[in-house]
């Protein structure tokens, strides 16, 4: 079978791009000051997971991933932006106690990412003997309708309910015409 | 023996997943207003589900289990923002500020 030169090189390279930019969109996202520069972040880190779900042999949630986060959830939070205008001001950092609080957050952080890292991977995981499916859209459809109906129900209602509740606490408040 | 490829070791991944569980509590704990605390949430929501896509892929005998998961968080985190939002839009008219050391009734 006939590859193509150094596959295996780009495929590592776009594999580790993916990585990079799900990184790096969460560094922007955590770090700016601007709030709308924050929601660039979080497109830029999801369009890297998704990445990555391309290549965890899930296309299905990456294509789920860009629909949901940066079609819906991100736009969403701009619409918010636009209308509460949450523009952090730059003084509070430089104050000494914004620096030592930042200082203890940054400290916590590195202890959570620490713990988690060893954990991952210094344990000595168990891969499953057989698998029952593949995992493909079929099979994610089959379970859906069968094993988990209940709970495809239930997460239909949830946004149902989610809908509904919005709607109501954003209207109280409001001045009657 | 060919070595494993760089996208099927499961360190990376939970490299990832740790870094942005962390990254998203350091947003939590530093932004001043309510529109960056739900950004930083998110990326925790995000985090949680690249783990159980790993774990997933690598780990788990049935692999459609851990995509319908993440499927469910996402529309979790989509029914949250929606409510989020709202109650952030209410809290705006209410107080004309989004600032966390802003939304207080009591003096002192």
């Amino acid at each position: 079978m006939p590859t193509f030169p150094a596959s295996t090189m780009i495929v590592g390279g776009v594999f580790l791009l993916c990585a990079a930019t799900t990184v790096a969109g969460a560094l922007i996202a955590a770090l700016t000051a601007r709030i709308i520069r924050s929601v660039c972040g979080l497109m830029i880190c999801c369009l890297g997971l998704a990445g990555l779900y391309y290549f965890l042999h899930s296309p299905f949630l990456a294509l789920m991933e860009i629909l949901i986060y940066v079609g819906a959830v991100c736009v969403t939070i701009i619409f918010a932006v636009m209308l509460a205008e949450p523009e952090e001001s730059v003084q509070d950092d430089k104050r000494a106690s914004a620096v030592l609080w930042g200082g203890f957050a940054f400290l916590i952080c590195a202890a959570i990412f620490w713990g988690l890292w060893q954990l991952g991977a210094h344990h000595d995981w168990t891969a499953p003997a057989t698998r029952v499916n593949d995992g493909s859209v079929e099979a994610i459809g089959k379970s859906l309708l069968t094993t988990y109906s209940l709970a495809f129900e239930l997460i239909s209602l949830a946004l149902l309910v989610a809908i509904v509740g919005a709607l109501a606490i954003a209207r109280t408040g409001r001045s009657k015409p | 023996m060919t070595p494993v490829p760089l996208f099927d070791r499961p360190v990376i991944y939970f490299t990832v997943a740790a870094l942005l569980l962390a990254i998203g509590v350091f947003g939590l704990l530093r932004r001043r207003t309510l529109i960056g605390m739900l950004i930083s949430g998110e990326l925790i929501f995000s985090g949680a589900s690249l783990n159980l896509m790993a774990f997933n892929r690598f780990k788990a005998p049935d692999p459609a289990v851990g995509q319908i998961f993440v499927l469910f968080i996402m529309g979790l985190a989509a029914a949250e923002i929606a409510i989020a939002l709202s109650i952030i839009l209410a809290v705006y008219r209410n107080y004309r500020s989004v600032k966390t050391r802003e939304l207080t009734e009591l003096k002192g």
